[in-house]
């Protein structure tokens, strides 16, 4: 080919004394580079130290150890099935099919917000509740909820920092005293929000705690009306404070509790939506609004089952908070969308693992007569 | 033909038909709609701020990408390419055949992997406000897991391919100037 120039001459590289066609072929080179590297650096492999999904799910990892196949955080739970009924007093805020007066299928899930799936039942752990709501439409609400007032972090940042604190020193096997200190020094809003979570009692078990959604949403009318909210899953049990010590010395002893409960008749919450008025904060969720705002009882929660996880309940389901029917959105909250990113990643990593037996498991699954 | 092709630059005999101006406006329209997928989807999981508004918009990106490619297939197949110049190489033309159908394959898989992994997580494939699709697969997260390893792994596929294609074009333009370029690229009306 090189000596005869052929019926394909056309379509060889350019000779090296033909100038402009090596200056044209350059620009093409510089053009496809130029598209490549910008890819890069949309995916972010050219910043290996901007904080991403992936490295606060890696930082759950390092500091609470592996646990493959279960949840990256709120890793030890049960789930739980029940209905939601709308008193048709959320119409006026919502669009949401959800507050139209009617029942509501739900599963959900109770947790404790650590990141060891065999941590044990303690006073002092925060529990949380997941729920998804299932309405005949399809639109499905997720949200996921804290017994605790405030939430500790600001911005994702601020519980990366943390992780990195509380990383157990390989020489010692513990966290780094020090490190821990400084970092309530540089986080004044986080050393706020554990004093605020600590002034205020936990109850006494899963079914008389109530729960906090933390992040502020947004209800949208039918008219288009816009109200910033928060809201909260209160018990109808009457409020029990937890002792000092565990009561038990049974790991599990807050979901055998629960699951004894249950034998006695369903648990039920009401869903209160807490109104925010100009002026208090949507985008801190380390910040409570004041007591005075006006709240509205939406409907009761009613949970009348629970079992294990396994496949296919809520084991299987990423509780994500932006999973929002019409009528609800997020608001400029940082946390939602870092949270809706971080437990994308932690739900696919497990999703791919051999998946272990979670460490609360029950003789049999506990049903409300 | 041989003899002609010999001839360089500028020679009006490598002029050659033009792809319909449906088929332009599909293929520039798709051009931009999934070079901005690609970087949305690579920004959106490196992402924490942006991660939900990205999502809410690669979701009915991917749908529209997926019922413009059925269009496009459609198209196609019932105006074919202008053949490509005589005097191509056959390795070149059997680089563009192959790329050209890897390129359809995968318009039509990525939004499909994308629509069967968000219904194996048992997620909303929500496009708009209350409009959703229907789930195309049954709740399964080891089956999730495998579609969400296989869409990343087919969008630098098609990222690649997309650098390949682009080279490829800027090439035709630029060095081989044989009229396949503006057989796509031009906004003059297709030659009678």
């Amino acid at each position: 080919m090189a000596t005869d120039p052929g019926p394909s001459a056309r379509y060889q590289l350019p000779s090296p004394r033909d100038k402009a066609a090596l200056l044209r072929l350059a620009a093409i080179g510089i053009i496809v580079l130029v598209i490549a590297v910008v890819f890069a650096a949309v995916a972010g492999w050219l910043s290996p130290h901007a904080l991403t999904p992936t490295r606060i799910v890696d930082a759950f990892e390092q500091a609470n150890g592996p646990h493959p196949g279960f949840r990256r955080n709120h890793s030890k739970g049960v789930c739980i099935t029940g209905s939601f009924v709308s008193n048709g007093q959320g119409v006026r805020l919502s669009k949401a099919v959800i507050f139209q007066a009617g029942n509501v299928p739900v599963i959900g899930r109770f947790a404790l917000a650590s990141a060891m799936p065999d941590t044990p039942d303690g006073p002092k752990v925060v529990r949380s509740m997941a729920l998804s709501f299932r309405p005949a439409d399809g639109e499905e609400w997720r949200t996921g909820m804290n017994d605790i007032p405030v939430f500790p972090f600001a911005m994702p940042e601020d519980l990366y920092d943390l992780l990195v604190a509380t990383t157990p020193d390989p020489a010692t096997g513990k966290p780094d005293p020090d490190k821990v200190k400084a970092y309530f020094g540089s986080h004044p809003k986080t050393a706020q929000a554990l004093q605020t979570i600590g002034a205020k009692p936990f109850s006494s078990g899963f079914a008389n705690a109530s729960y906090n959604g933390l992040d502020a949403f947004r209800f949208v009318a039918a008219d288009g009306t816009v109200t910033p909210v928060r809201w909260s899953m209160v018990a109808v049990d009457p409020f029990v404070a937890e002792a000092e010590q565990a009561p038990s010395a049974d790991k599990n002893y807050l979901f055998e509790a629960l699951g004894q409960r249950l034998s006695q008749g369903p648990v039920q919450w009401h869903l209160v939506v807490t109104i925010g008025q100009a002026g208090d904060p949507t985008n801190d969720a380390t910040i409570v609004w004041p007591d005075s705002r006006e709240k509205v009882d939406v409907g009761t929660l009613t949970i009348d089952h629970m079992e294990s996880e396994g496949p296919g309940n809520c084991r299987d389901i990423n509780y994500d908070p932006l999973v929002l029917p019409a009528g609800i959105e997020g608001s400029d909250d940082p946390l939602l969308s870092a949270r809706s990113a971080a437990y994308a990643r932690s739900f696919t990593r497990r999703a791919g693992e051999e998946k272990v037996p979670s460490a609360v498991q029950l003789n049999e699954t506990a049903k409300a007569p | 033909m041989i003899e002609r092709s010999a001839a360089m630059t500028q020679d009006p005999t490598m002029q050659h038909q033009q792809f319909s101006a449906f088929s332009r406006l599909l293929h520039w329209l798709m051009a931009i709609l999934i070079l901005a997928m690609l970087f949305i989807g690579i920004g959106m999981v490196a992402s924490f701020g942006d991660y939900h508004w990205l999502v809410s918009l690669h979701k009915p990106l991917g749908i529209a990408i997926l019922v413009l490619a059925a269009i496009r297939l459609i198209n196609r197949l019932r105006h074919p390419a202008p053949p490509l110049p005589a005097a191509m190489p056959g390795w070149q033309r059997t680089a563009a055949h192959a790329s050209h159908v890897l390129l359809y394959v995968l318009m039509f898989a990525l939004p499909l992997v994308g629509w069967g992994m968000l219904s194996a997580a048992r997620d909303p494939i929500i496009l708009y406000g209350a409009l959703q699709l229907p789930p195309i697969l049954p709740h399964d997260v080891a089956l999730y897991a495998v579609l969400r390893t296989a869409h990343t792994v087919l969008a630098l596929l098609l990222f690649a391919l997309f650098l390949a294609h682009l080279g490829a074009a800027l090439m035709h333009a630029l060095i081989f100037r044989d009229g396949v370029f503006e057989s796509m690229a031009s906004v003059e009306s297709a030659k009678k």
